[in-house]
């Protein structure tokens, strides 16, 4: 055994705690070396070869179409005419509809649990929400297809109908009949289903925050509101701004929660949020089975891909905000 | 912080100016600080109804399923499979045996690589390379399920096997295990401390026996949380298997034939047009929801002690 070297190696290894090193002259730390470093590296091909697969499977639909794909609306694969403008509008629609609705909940349970909930109650509140984060999607559309949506129609649309749907420009959101499985009932639905998540990514953001922070405002007399919009939320904001945006890329990528609320019709882009429509995804969801000709199978591939771009920009910029507020603790989905 | 003036001299106080006064307004009885303590009581009132009403909503919702679910469970519910329109009885067992299969063969697919990269990015990640790594990682945790699915679906069912089968769904279901797996145990294995490793190379152990003898053993119980944790997660995904396994209604243990799983039996009973399928549809939710719950319960309350909060 070359001990003598492989001691050198070893208090070379002391200047850090997990120092790099290339295998070192063991044999078997050569060959485990190099299986967790292929490990690492499968992640990385993983990823290429999802992006270059749908990319080739794509092409022949983006080649035919071009930017047309992304700009007009008739999806009509019995004329082979594959446009998403209107995917891509219900997809943008119902995301916004549902940050609109979950962020303020969010970031308010955030709060109450970083600056006003006593003690007692922080861990427990915490923990359930922590929990509510792992309820598959399915559970929720089931809840929006089965309970939601009827309310929708008979109570809380012909009431925004009646109220602000009297306004002149504001009035256009809420135009046409109450049907109840639309963009609005959707973007309800994902605001519930992405809560979970922003409300903990949120929390861990508000608590990062120095306590020094606040005391320094509390010090000068400042009252817990005054505290938390002049020390603690601008401290927070852009960690805050990452949480939103991790849950806009969760709820733009749904599919299931969507698909069996939005009603998975209509070929028009329209001003009212009562038009039953479709998503980038529930568009998939609803035409993969039937994607029988190639070109077909192409545009289907093509929208995926749309949604792979969109939802890789979307997450790292999100994830850079978010390491920029608090470290690293908030990186799950 | 240290002050320098505190040390001096007491008659030099008259010297000392006078401390600043507050830029906020503390006297209860002026105008300005009463519209002050309103705005905190408005505030203080709207951050707890927000808080509970966002809770209290969520919470309502799993009891809506517990309600719905429970008339739902029987024996035959668990045994049987699943009947034609008209035929009373019949279960959901194909599908619990599909869920089970294609996570069993999810996790010998994913398990391996999601714990090789953890340690990878551990134990040597240091540089560019474990940098990009993690933010790959991060990218494909963050990736729409609907997106792997299609992946998955144009790899394997139309290029490859020609139909829609159990092994494409465990393909699916690992992709989506991979980076859960990962970013837990990487968070495990650096909770182990340097100590441990030093003591280890400086015995005269090869690294690679400390990782396996004195790392991964340490971190064990965070191992195993990784793996359940992902298990969890990837069960209730409905999306890639939908486009992958696309389901059954009969017993087929067949990888390479259409396979039954919970969550796609929920959407195919939820959107047929009777109201016993419905009853079904509310009992797997709520079979789903135990399990998940149970699952990550447990391995939250057992990494408690050692992590705090992951």
């Amino acid at each position: 055994m070359d001990l003598a070297s492989s001691e050198a190696t070893r208090v070379a290894q002391r200047q850090g705690p997990t120092p790099v090193i290339g295998g070192g002259t063991n044999v078997g730390d050569r060959i485990f070396h190099l299986a967790v470093l292929s490990a690492a590296q499968s992640v990385l091909v993983l990823l290429a070869a999802l992006v270059v697969l749908l990319f080739i499977d794509a092409k022949e639909a983006l080649g035919r179409f071009g930017l047309s794909f992304l700009t007009t609306t008739d999806w009509d694969p019995v004329f082979e005419k594959f446009g998403t403008a209107h995917f891509v509008f219900g997809t943008l629609v119902t995301s916004l509809v549902a940050l609109v609705l979950a962020a303020p909940l969010a970031i308010g349970t955030a709060l109450f649990l970083a600056e006003y909930a006593p003690r007692w109650l922080r861990e427990p509140v915490a923990f359930v929400i922590e929990l509510l984060a792992v309820i598959p999607s399915i559970i929720f559309g089931l809840w929006g297809f089965f309970v939601l949506a009827p309310i929708m129609r008979g109570y809380v649309e012909p009431f925004l109908k009646a109220t602000v749907g009297q306004v002149p420009v504001l009035g256009e959101l809420f135009s046409g009949p109450a049907i109840g499985k639309d963009l609005l009932t959707a973007g309800v639905v994902l605001a519930i289903m992405i809560l979970p998540t922003v409300m903990a990514i949120a929390r861990e953001v508000v608590r990062s925050v120095p306590d020094t922070q606040r005391e320094g405002m509390i010090g000068l007399g400042a009252t817990k509101w005054e505290t938390i919009t002049g020390a603690v939320l601008p401290y927070a904001r852009s960690g805050l701004v990452g949480a939103v945006m991790l849950g806009f890329a969760r709820a733009f990528g749904e599919t299931m929660a969507v698909t069996m609320v939005i009603g998975n019709s209509s070929n028009v882009i329209s001003a009212s949020l009562l038009t039953p429509g479709y998503t980038m995804a529930s568009a998939i969801a609803n035409q993969f089975t039937e994607a029988d000709k190639e070109i077909y199978f192409s545009a289907v591939v093509a929208v995926a891909l749309v949604l792979l771009l969109v939802s890789v920009i979307i997450n790292g910029l999100a994830r850079l905000l978010v390491w920029r507020g608090a470290g690293n603790v908030a990186t799950r989905r | 912080m240290s002050r320098p003036a505190a040390s001096a001299p007491p008659m030099r106080a008259a010297f000392v100016q006078p401390p600043r006064p507050s830029p906020f307004n503390r006297n209860a009885s002026s105008g300005s600080a009463r519209s002050r303590y309103l705005v905190d009581g408005v505030m203080r009132g709207l951050i707890v109804s927000a808080a509970a009403a966002g809770v209290f909503l969520l919470l309502v919702i799993l009891l809506y399923v517990v309600v719905r679910g429970l008339p739902a469970l029987n024996l035959d519910f668990f045994t049987q499979r699943p009947l034609p329109y008209g035929e009373v009885g019949g279960g959901v067992a194909p599908a619990l045996l599909g869920t089970l299969e294609m996570l069993t063969v999810a996790s010998l697919l994913g398990v391996p690589i999601g714990i090789g990269t953890a340690i990878y990015l551990s134990e040597y990640g240091r540089g560019p390379f474990a940098s990009i790594v993690r933010f790959v990682v991060d990218l494909i945790a963050g990736l729409p399920s609907i997106v792997v699915g299609v992946f998955v679906w144009a790899l394997m069912v139309r290029h490859v096997v020609g139909n829609y089968n159990g092994l494409a769904g465990s393909v699916a279901l690992a992709i989506i295990m991979i980076p859960i797996v990962t970013r837990t145990v990487e968070e495990m294995l650096r909770l182990v401390p340097d100590t441990y490793r030093e003591a280890a190379l400086g015995l005269g152990l090869p690294r690679w026996k400390t990782i396996m003898a004195v790392v991964l053993p340490t971190a064990r119980a965070g191992l195993i949380t990784g793996v359940v944790l992902s298990m969890a997660r990837a069960g209730g995904e409905t999306a890639p298997l939908l486009l992958t396994a696309l389901g059954n209604q009969f017993f087929s243990a067949d990888l390479l034939a259409p396979m039954a799983a919970l969550p796609v039996q929920i959407y195919n009973y939820a959107v047929a047009p009777y109201d016993d399928w419905h009853t079904k549809a509310w009992g797997s939710a709520l079979v789903l929801i135990l399990v998940i719950s149970l699952l990550s319960l447990a391995t939250r309350l057992s990494t408690r002690n050692t992590l705090g909060e992951r």
